[in-house]
């Protein structure tokens, strides 16, 4: 009975995290490309404009959606659920956090403990494709026409980089289960450097990380592969046609693929929530120490006599003291072993979501052919060699 | 039926059954309204797959008749006009049309005038040049480089509205020498932009020059053989892209354009890229002509003597009576330009742009017709995107640099 509720409760609250994620991910990314492009970026609505996902999601929720006279009606409405119901449930089989027990239930932070995790991935990821083809085809528009089937052809493509990537560390590991992938990756090689796949042996695991890395960043579309939206050319791409919740929907399948895919990397080749070094050397009070840190460069600020806004005369030492009360929950015995290999999770996860806004201020986009070219002439190849190799010395250390 | 729809039209039938034997194309129209056709120029493509077979471009959904108007304005006022047909460099423009009209009265411009008009037409170049790299850079996904790019237009505008008191309407030059007389601390603002500049074209070129997936957009993309750009009227950084350095500020020098050290960059690919290099090299070149017209400025009037033309000063209107006169007489009547017609072209950001103005002794133009740099060079535009993607397309249409307003005028 217990784990019934328990797992109802995990439900509603990974949803809640991960479309809150999502929100906040768009803010973050408009935050950071602003500050790439010399601007501020969101800074109206609430303190540094961290309500602007609340005002976008009520604008949009209000919008009206517009169903164009000459689409397909129940294909047209299907596409968005199809995308963001995919891309959500993507999220269950991953593991944040090592197993502990919680009212007497051995669990953890995460859904579901599916033993061909890997499986079930790659499945959704290839059904992911439908919400777009579908959407741009039933839109009966030219420009998400075409940008459906520039997205069909490169996601089909670049599907097959992304699974031999994928393969090269189960090999290593002997295991579809992700549980079990992030918990082999504990220790560390000399004493200091972390077993995480991407340093493992045969030596260049990096290799099969920047393929994986190259094949997500087509995956979810973006840039420097971001044809199916390509604004200069097809306007909008697929979702050209879409208003309102559904153009959210296709917005909020991008931002869930992409907060997914980063939580598959961490776990598949920065090992999961295994710190970056032992925790003999504290790597434990990491969080303990930025936290406050924070805490106390907002408090600093605050003591500033003049500040810029009103707000920040009140928001400052608000989130000044709510980060230092966090710090210390960090050195709870009881919640260290859950709240370290979160924090560490989340931590890499992050960070790979910065170098996917990183690139996207940084990198031109592609064209159809190069984009196509590149997936089969050099990143398909360079896959199945790097798979190749690292069989054959599992065959031969194994 | 309006010429655009049997455009359309023309362009449909193509797709009937009777053209059954063809292998069947997609007609796809691309603007007026498209986030990279830079302003309201429609094209309709013909396509099979991605690739264009046909490409035909459509104009006139700007159309400001802004020639016709001019037959209806005094001398002076069409100065203003001149500012809204190609809006992001209005100094060359306003420097084409009073040169033209100066050649009618045959008026001497003072040197301080003259190499004001050249700094001003220099600084119109190099705001040009950065709208263009950011929004060509924004077409090809390059979104920072367009933010960069609008940091130093940000600086210009503030410049021209220290002279002017306007941001980009600033119609500053005039006939018979400039509007205003040059604010105090103007060598010192121009001056804190120009010695920046060089280094910030170097960021863009850190983005941009090297990076392998720019390189593949742009190289051999677009390109047209130099001679068919020739038949087609194709002007400024096009052509020299393509390997012929033509340039009016060195051919037929102007405004004392003779007195500046620059050199003309010269490209021989013709493709985007060429484009790409020639520009960025022509900011640098702008920037030098800048900094020696900042430093060599005559010291004198900043208009002619030309008291039938332009109102006299305020305090010889109070002591001489035929100064009040010649005021009253330019107020009530406008200033007359003897019968004739003339024409003088000045090299625009996009090319050769000209104004051939014909008088019959009254106040007002008989006729004002422009030569644009962006009609000239929009000619290319069927033979740049016929078999290329649509990808190409977006980046042909980006290094073309046309601007709409000026096309259709």
């Amino acid at each position: 009975m217990n784990f019934y509720l328990l797992t109802l409760i995990k439900m509603a609250l990974t949803i809640l995290v991960l479309l809150t994620c999502c929100a906040y991910a768009v803010w973050v990314e408009r935050k950071v490309l602003a500050h790439i492009q010399l601007r501020p970026g969101p800074y109206r609505v609430g303190p540094h404009g961290l309500l602007q996902p609340l005002a976008d999601l009520i604008k949009l929720l209000t919008k009206e959606g517009i169903l164009p006279p000459y689409a397909n009606p129940f294909f047209y409405l299907l596409a968005p659920f199809l995308a963001v119901a995919l891309a959500l449930s993507a999220i269950v089989v991953i593991p944040f956090t090592p197993e502990f027990e919680l009212f007497g239930v051995r669990t953890a932070i995460g859904l579901t403990d599916l033993n061909i995790g890997i499986l079930f991935l790659l499945a959704l990821s290839s059904l992911g494709v439908y919400g777009i083809a579908i959407g741009g085809w039933a839109s009966n528009n030219k420009y998400s026409l075409m940008g459906s089937l520039r997205s069909s052809a490169q996601m089909v493509s670049y599907e097959l980089p992304l699974a031999m990537a994928i393969a090269s560390p189960l090999l290593l590991m002997n295991s579809l289960n992700l549980r079990e992938i992030a918990e082999l990756q504990n220790g560390f090689y000399f004493g200091f450097l972390p077993r995480w796949n991407i340093f493992a042996a045969p030596a260049p695991q990096m290799l099969a990380f920047l393929i994986f890395l190259t094949a997500a960043f087509a995956e979810t579309n973006r840039v420097p592969f971001d044809l199916p939206e390509a604004e200069s050319e097809l306007v909008a791409g697929f979702h050209t046609e879409y208003s309102s919740m559904m153009f959210a929907s296709f917005f909020m399948a991008e931002y869930a693929n992409i907060i997914t895919i980063c939580c598959v990397a961490t776990v598949l080749f920065l090992g999961g929530w295994h710190p970056l070094w032992p925790s003999a050397y504290g790597s434990d009070l990491v969080p303990v120490v930025l936290l406050a840190g924070a805490g106390l460069m907002l408090l600093f600020h605050a003591a500033q006599a003049v500040r810029r806004r009103k707000w920040d005369r009140f928001t400052f030492p608000v989130f000044g003291v709510a980060l230092l009360g966090l710090a210390p929950v960090f050195l709870v015995p009881a919640l260290k072993l859950v709240l370290i290999p979160f924090f560490w999770f989340v931590a890499k996860a992050g960070f790979l979501v910065f170098v996917f806004i990183w690139i996207r201020g940084t990198l031109p986009r592609y064209r159809y052919d190069q984009l196509m070219r590149f997936a089969w002439t050099f990143l398909f190849p360079l896959a199945v060699a790097n798979l190749l190799v690292t069989g054959l010395v599992v065959a031969l250390a194994g | 039926m309006n010429p655009t729809d049997t455009a359309l039209d023309s362009g449909l039938q193509e797709m009937a059954p009777e053209a059954a034997g063809a292998p069947r194309r997609m007609v796809l129209n691309m603007g007026p309204q498209h986030p990279s056709t830079h302003g309201v120029l429609r094209v309709i493509l013909e396509l099979d797959g991605e690739i264009v077979t046909k490409a035909q471009p459509d104009i006139g959904f700007l159309h400001t008749g802004i020639e016709k108007q001019a037959e209806a304005l005094g001398w002076q006022q069409v100065v203003t006009l001149t500012d809204r047909m190609d809006y992001l460099a209005n100094l060359s423009n306003n420097l084409a049309y009073s040169l033209s009209v100066e050649k009618l009265l045959g008026l001497e411009i003072p040197p301080k005038a003259q190499w004001m008009r050249v700094l001003l037409a220099e600084l119109a170049r190099i705001n040009s040049h950065a709208v263009w790299l950011g929004t060509h850079a924004l077409d090809l996904g390059a979104m920072t480089v367009f933010f960069y790019c609008f940091r130093e237009r940000e600086d210009l505008l503030r410049i021209f509205e220290m002279f002017s008191g306007q941001r980009m309407m600033t119609s500053y030059i005039r006939i018979g020498g400039l509007a205003l007389e040059p604010p105090r601390g103007w060598d010192r603002a121009v001056r804190n932009f120009i010695r920046g500049l060089p280094e910030k074209v170097d960021e863009y070129e850190a983005l941009l020059k090297e990076n392998p997936i720019f390189l593949r957009r742009t190289q051999g993309v677009a390109a047209v053989p130099l001679e068919r750009l020739l038949d087609l009227g194709v002007t400024g950084p096009m052509i020299r892209a393509a390997g012929l350095g033509w340039d009016i500020r060195k051919a037929e020098p102007y405004s004392s354009y003779e007195q500046f050290d620059f050199q003309i960059p010269v490209q021989q690919e013709g493709d985007v890229y060429a484009r790409f290099l020639v520009r960025l090299e022509e900011m640098r070149q702008s920037a030098r002509i800048v900094e020696q017209a900042i430093d060599g400025m005559p010291e004198g009037p900043w208009r002619a003597d030309a008291p039938h033309v332009l109102l006299p000063d305020r305090e010889k209107m109070k002591t001489q009576m035929e100064a009040l006169i010649y005021h009253f007489k330019v107020v009530t009547e406008g200033m007359r330009v003897p019968a004739g017609e003339a024409y003088a072209p000045v090299e625009s950001p996009r090319g050769e742009i000209g104004f051939y103005v014909v008088s019959d002794g009254g106040a007002q133009p008989w006729r004002v017709f422009m030569r644009t740099p962006s009609f000239g060079n929009l000619q290319s535009l069927a033979e740049m995107f016929e078999g290329r993607l649509i990808a190409d397309t977006i980046a042909a249409l980006g290094s073309m640099d046309f601007v709409l307003g000026d096309v259709d005028r």
